[in-house]
């Protein structure tokens, strides 16, 4: 459907890659963890490796929940789009095909001390 | 001596007709069209303006009469209030966090459905319609006004209160407000008066102000009782004008059924995300507590509600579509929300803390099935934290927003609270994000509109702020140290206790 208007409606999205100075956005979240309550958003240039938004960004945000210390990265099931994925964390983040506002989810199954997976 | 001439007193009808009817005219050199351009493009047929009713039949002048009273009584008690340091009455200043998200969130709505009712008062051609749009659009100005006036005498003395204008555009949490109205008030005009005047006066505003006003009443704030008073005697008009709304556009057209029906899915679940902020209010923040959240759902969601729907099902309509899913996360939203909020503390203009062992035990007995399975080990576990690093527990990574109610994506897929719901679109090659089915459905149908939404988090790495946490306190007006944070270490719980001491005992 479109927007219902008196003239030619055209919409600018406000959040284009190439608003962020040569960065772009990417979304990580913990399937079942919960303690952190949101997917967090990284703000970084699609040269940066994926080891550099694992070390460098996400472990630190991770540290407060209690499953962090038995988190084995060699083990974690990745999705991207909702599909299985496999990353290379020597590549880039564009030579891995993360696109801007691109979601990424893990799965570790076994850990869940805080909710109760049925 | 002159004899007094009897004058012949108006019949209320008489003078209704005179004072509205009678003030329209039939234009001769312009066309209907070009009067009234915006009434057509939205498909909504209308064939007889004449049949809309107005069951009050409010005249202006005493419109005017009852209003004038209203104000008096009001500022008389304000003023009382100020002189006798009623902000000292209050259960402690934990409360005053209700206040400031009312005062930043719901404050600002309140004065963008003035401009709202004013516009469309103008784009109506029916008198009827106009005149009740008019006194609608006083009625919002003068809440507006009343709200800020009352809480500007704990702006005298507590932080978080002093720039709630500029919070309403720029800080994170407000913008689920924000958009509903801003999106609200670039509608038609036949839209906009079933997104305000029927789910958000009719469906929605009991939920909100109901509780929130016994709230104040429970935890001894006496002029955010009497702006309530003062407001609720609008409300019954503003309720039924949108109730009225609704039945004039089915009555009118068979075509109108669709059309309003998309409307009444779309705006039900905008405002249960609105809603979400009111049940943290209800659940958390108020420390004498009137009933949770669940329920004020019960009675002012599922009774009047389901009254409601029976009501309209003789039209055609059904219930809003996602009832069964919002029904679903209530007993799960103000607990998801709430830990949001703490985590992120640094950047919100209120206080926050961790709930007590006794509201732990309370929120486990309002909500037997999810308080102790699901939020009480993450309380325990943030508060363990706490002590074991002794500091307090905050999440600096920044969380992905809702294209649609600009929420934190925090919550969790139907039939399972321990999973985050995902959900995107594409459009035109760009990706959006949404925290549920309900938010993803009202994008889809018009994506145009949202993709120019302007997101708090992604706007903070973009100019001017370019990720600048500090420069973007500065830029929501909002004072590190002051404003934000833990209740247990703040100025306000300080200021209040030494303040309350010093009134009720000799030290």
């Amino acid at each position: 459907m479109t927007v219902a208007a008196r003239k030619e409606y055209v919409g600018i999205p406000r959040d284009r890659v190439e608003n962020f100075h040569g960065k772009q956005l990417v979304f990580v979240s913990w399937d079942h963890h919960l303690l952190l309550a949101a997917p967090i958003m990284f703000c970084l240039p699609p040269q940066a490796s994926f080891a550099e938004l694992i070390e460098s960004h996400l472990q630190p945000l991770l540290q407060a929940d209690p499953d962090a210390a038995a988190l084995d990265w060699n083990k974690v099931e990745w999705l991207k789009e909702g599909q299985p994925w496999v990353p290379d964390f020597a590549a880039s983040l564009a030579a891995n095909g993360i696109g801007h506002k691109e979601q990424l989810r893990m799965r570790t199954p076994g850990l869940s001390s805080l909710v109760p997976v049925n | 001596m002159d004899m007094k001439t009897a004058t012949k007193k108006l019949s209320l009808k008489d003078k209704y007709k005179l004072f509205t009817r009678d003030l329209g005219w039939e234009p001769t050199y312009r066309s209907k069209e070009e009067v009234f351009p915006y009434v057509q493009y939205e498909g909504i047929k209308i064939h007889d303006w004449d049949k809309w009713e107005d069951p009050f039949r409010l005249t202006m002048d005493a419109y005017w009469k009852y209003q004038a009273e209203k104000e008096r009584k009001f500022y008389a008690i304000i003023d009382a209030h100020a002189q006798n340091n009623g902000h000292l009455n209050i259960t402690d200043a934990r409360y005053l966090s209700a206040l400031k998200v009312f005062l930043q969130a719901i404050s600002p709505g309140e004065y963008a459905a003035h401009k709202g009712f004013a516009r469309v008062g103008r784009e109506f051609p029916g008198v009827g319609t106009q005149v009740a749009c008019q006194m609608q659009a006083i009625d919002e100005i003068r809440h507006a006004q009343t709200q800020i006036h009352a809480l500007s005498n704990y702006n005298k003395f507590y932080n978080g209160f002093h720039a709630f204008a500029e919070q309403r555009d720029r800080i994170w949490y407000t913008s689920v407000a924000r958009s509903f109205f801003d999106d609200a008030m670039a509608a038609g005009p036949f839209e906009f008066m079933i997104a305000i005047g029927f789910s958000f006066e009719y469906v929605l505003t009991n939920l909100l102000f109901v509780p929130f006003m016994s709230g104040a009443a429970y935890n001894g704030d006496m002029a955010t009782v009497t702006f309530g008073f003062s407001a609720q005697s609008d409300e019954a008009r503003h309720m039924t004008l949108g109730l009225e709304c609704i039945k004039f556009m089915l009555e009118q057209d068979p075509d109108n059924l669709p059309i309003v029906q998309a409307w009444i899915d779309k705006w039900f679940w905008r405002g249960i995300r609105v809603l979400s902020l009111v049940s943290t209010m209800m659940d958390y923040m108020l420390p004498k507590r009137v009933m949770s959240w669940r329920e004020a759902w019960n009675i002012y969601g599922i009774e009047n509600g389901t009254a409601l729907f029976k009501d309209l099902a003789r039209y055609g309509i059904r219930p809003p579509k996602h009832w069964d899913k919002a029904e679903e996360a209530i007993d799960h939203m103000s607990h998801q929300l709430m830990l949001g909020l703490y985590q992120w503390k640094f950047g919100t203009s209120f206080h926050v803390w961790i709930p007590s062992d006794e509201d732990m035990d309370w929120l486990a007995k309002k909500y037997p099935t999810t308080f102790d399975k699901y939020y009480r080990p993450r309380w325990e576990h943030i508060k363990k934290h706490e002590a074991a690093t002794g500091a307090p527990f905050n999440n600096y990574g920044l969380p992905k927003l809702c294209q649609c109610c600009q929420l934190p994506t925090i919550f969790t897929e139907p039939g399972d609270p321990t999973l985050i719901c995902h959900r995107e679109s594409v459009y035109q090659g760009e990706r959006y994000h949404f925290c549920s089915d309900g938010c993803k459905d009202v994008f889809d149908n018009e994506p145009e509109k949202y993709v120019q939404a302007w997101l708090p988090m992604p706007g903070l790495m973009q100019d001017p702020l370019k990720g600048d946490l500090g420069a973007w306190m500065d830029w929501v007006f909002l004072k590190d140290g002051k404003d934000n944070g833990d209740y247990a270490t703040s100025q306000d719980r300080q200021n209040f206790e030494q303040w309350r001491a010093q009134a009720t005992s000799n030290q």
